[in-house]
This record gives structure tokens, C-alpha cells and sequence, in this order.
């Protein structure tokens, strides 16, 4: 394994969200603004680092039978220095993220990492896993938010890109992106434009119809 | 009574957990392919659901909140920001009993949750649902109808989405579609529906 491998492979070729479908849940809850989603993407990549690296550091004196715990807690620590940190430098922010920065503990890309990597690695490997990981979760979060929140508000991070149609503007807001299954609907997307450009990640069909037979032979 | 009803129905319908939340999607994607194993984890996530809220519930009132322990001499303390911690420690303790009174008396019920009973401690839903019963304040009781009601929603939304996926087997998905990608169109579709019954109130 090169050096390069865990920084670059998780960004686009082995995502996160998309391939092993980790983390989706905040991915989804909070990318209708893209300025939550940033704070939400760096808050992620700490955590993601600091906890690679602590399991990392203590993965040999780790009994297998008590390391879940070990590296729930870890990482729930983590979880809430940043959960105090927002609440008390970004409250605006704080308050439009709610649970779901707490949600970080229970992030499976988190858990997966340090049961992945962590357990086996040092700790250099580690971060770069961790910067990895933490960038492949970002990279799909901001594509989402910035795809609702220029469509649902013709906004980018609070400021007007598109005049709306409610000020006098050209620009029909549209409601929907800002509600929930759009963003399903986005994700479902990206997962496809993905799947076309990488075809190795493509799932087999669980039914496939038998073949007709060929003219000549009916 | 009227008031619990209304927690109750709302969490299942218009607060689901999973379909406005987005939370245990995780589980939610990669379980749904069949019926009948989304039912195991519907049930136990109602249970795990249903047991912790109102244990952190308690838990958050008679100790972590501020002036919780005046009893104690420790009139205006803050235990908040131990919160996340005592959350998770309680989930995953709690799972770990239940799984141990499960075998020891209900050998069927165990063997028929298997693997997902140790899963739900890093389900989002579990977590989530405390956290929104400490955001929204709620008291013991109306703890008991919100963590029922979420788990309910919860069950209700992948067995839902688990029936589309057993249709959908049959039909001809173009192919950097199949699997994940049609799997969240339909939820987004599923969210769609739920959203419908929008603005009911009991």
C-alpha cells in the first residue's frame, strides 16, 4: 500500500456515503444550507482524526472483548468537546445543526474507521485515513447542499446568487428541495453518475428475466 | 391522555424517525431487501426504542439537569455536557441486558432478533430518539409515548420500504441504478407519502 492510497481512494473510488453507504444520516438531515454542512464536515474530520488517532495509539493494549466500548467512548468524547465547542463560539449554528452533531457518536463512518483502520494501522496511516474518510463524507455533503440550496433558496451560503421570484427576482423557489425526500432523491442520483463513471461498483440484479429465444429458433 | 395520544402519532407519522429525521439510514438501506427480516428489527427497535427514552429520560431529570442534585448540596450544577456520554452508555448497556434476559427467558424471541440486537446500539434512532426527548423537554410519561411512537414509525417506515424492494426485484432498473441508488429514489418517494398526512392533529 502507498502512502497516497488511504488519503485519495476514499474520496471518490471508495466513498464513504456512496459505496458502503456509512453516515448517510446527517449526510441527508442538514445539507439544505451549505454553511451547516461545512461546519458539519469539519466537526466530522476532527472527530474522525481524533479518534483514529487515540485508537490508534492504544490499539495494542486493547482486549478485543472490551475495544467497542473503548472506542464508543473515545469517540463520544470527542463528540462532546465539539458539541460544547459550537455551543459556545457558533450558538447560531449550534441551534440550526440540533442533534445531529451530538449524532456524530453514532456516525457508522466513525465506528468503521477506527474498527477498520485504526485497530490495524499506525497512527500515520491512520490520519490519513481519518483526512480521507473525513474528506469523501464532505465532498458528497457540500456537492448535496450546494445543489439544495442554490435550487430551494437561489442562495449559496446566505447569500443571493438568483433574484427570487417572491422579490420581484426570475428565480421560482422551490420548496421541495428543501424538504426532506429531495434529498433522497439527490443522493439516489449521485449514487448513479457514480456508478456510471466507476461501472465496478454496480450491484448485480437479484432477478434477471430468461433470455428469449432467438428468432429463428421459435 | 389526549396529549400522549398526539406525541404518539406524531412521532409515528409526521416526525418519523427515519423518513423526516433521516436517522438509522444506515441500517435502514442495507437491512430492507426482505420482509420478514425487517420485521425482527422493527420489533426490536421498538423495544430498545421504547425502554432507553424513558430511561434517559429519568436519568436527564433526577441527575444530569441543572439543580437536579440540590438535594445532594450541589444546588446549580450543570451535569449537562455529560449528557452524550451517559446516552450511549445507558443504550449500549441496555442492549447488552436485554439481550441477556432475552436468551435466558425468551429463547425464541433471541433467536429471532439474532444479529440485530447488538446492531442497535449504533443505530442513529436509538440515540436520536433521547436526544430530541432532551430537546423537546419531555416529562417521564410523554418519554414512554414518543420512544414507543418513534420505534413504531421506524418499523413502520423499513417493513414499508422492504415490500417496495421485494416488488422492485422483478422490474427492469437500468444498471448503475440497481440496488442503492433505486433504494434511496424510493425512500425519497416513501418520505413523499408520510409528508402527506401532514398537519393531522389529535
Amino acid at each position: 500500500m502507498t502512502v497516497k492510497h488511504p488519503l485519495t481512494a476514499p474520496l471518490i473510488k471508495e466513498n464513504p456515503v456512496t459505496l458502503s453507504v456509512l453516515g448517510i444520516c446527517s449526510a441527508l438531515a442538514i445539507t439544505n444550507s451549505l454553511t451547516s454542512s461545512l461546519i458539519m464536515s469539519v466537526a466530522l474530520t476532527t472527530v474522525l482524526v481524533v479518534s483514529n488517532v487515540t485508537i490508534s495509539l492504544v490499539r495494542n493494549l486493547l482486549p478485543p472483548s472490551v475495544r467497542l466500548i473503548v472506542q464508543i467512548t473515545v469517540i463520544a468524547s470527542a463528540v462532546t468537546v465539539i458539541d460544547q465547542f459550537l455551543k459556545a463560539y457558533l450558538p447560531e449554528a449550534a441551534s440550526r445543526l440540533t442533534v445531529y452533531v451530538a449524532l456524530i457518536i453514532t456516525n457508522c463512518i466513525v465506528l468503521g474507521r477506527a474498527e477498520a483502520c485504526a485497530m490495524k494501522e499506525n497512527v500515520g496511516t491512520s490520519i490519513l485515513d481519518a483526512l480521507g474518510n473525513g474528506f469523501g463524507y464532505s465532498l458528497i455533503l457540500i456537492i448535496v447542499a450546494f445543489t439544495r440550496e442554490l435550487l430551494g433558496r437561489g442562495s449559496l451560503m446566505g447569500y443571493q446568487i438568483f433574484e427570487p421570484a417572491s422579490q420581484g427576482g426570475w428565480f421560482p423557489e422551490n420548496a421541495l428541495v428543501m424538504l426532506a425526500p429531495s434529498a433522497f432523491f439527490i443522493i439516489g442520483v449521485l449514487v448513479w453518475a457514480i456508478r456510471v463513471w466507476i461501472p465496478e461498483q454496480c450491484e448485480k440484479p437479484d432477478f434477471e428475466p430468461m433470455p428469449l429465444p432467438k428468432r429463428e429458433e421459435r | 391522555m389526549e396529549g400522549f395520544l398526539d406525541i404518539f402519532f406524531r412521532a409515528v407519522f409526521l416526525e418519523n424517525l427515519a423518513l423526516a429525521y433521516f436517522l438509522g439510514m444506515c441500517t435502514f438501506l442495507a437491512v430492507s431487501k426482505q420482509v420478514k427480516t425487517t420485521i425482527g428489527l422493527g420489533v426490536a427497535v421498538i423495544v430498545v426504542e421504547g425502554l432507553s427514552v424513558p430511561l434517559n429520560s429519568l436519568i436527564y431529570n433526577g441527575l444530569l439537569r441543572q439543580g437536579a442534585l440540590a438535594w445532594a448540596g450541589l444546588g446549580d450544577m450543570d451535569f449537562t455536557y455529560l449528557g452524550l456520554l451517559s446516552q450511549i452508555a445507558v443504550i449500549a448497556a441496555m442492549v447488552q441486558v436485554l439481550e441477556i434476559t432475552l436468551h435466558r427467558f425468551f429463547p425464541t424471541l433471541y433467536h429471532a432478533l439474532g444479529i440485530f440486537l447488538p446492531l442497535i446500539t449504533v443505530n442513529c434512532a436509538i440515540l436520536g430518539g433521547s436526544l430530541f426527548m432532551v430537546q423537546r423537554d419531555y416529562g417521564f410519561v410523554e418519554s414512554v409515548s414518543y420512544g414507543l411512537g418513534a420505534g413504531f414509525g421506524w418499523a413502520l417506515a423499513v417493513v414499508a420500504l422492504a415490500g417496495l424492494r421485494e416488488k422492485m426485484r422483478y422490474s427492469d432498473i437500468p444498471e448503475g441504478l440497481q440496488g442503492l441508488g433505486i433504494a434511496f429514489i424510493t425512500t425519497g418517494m416513501l418520505s413523499l407519502g408520510f409528508m402527506g398526512i401532514a398537519g393531522i392533529r389529535l
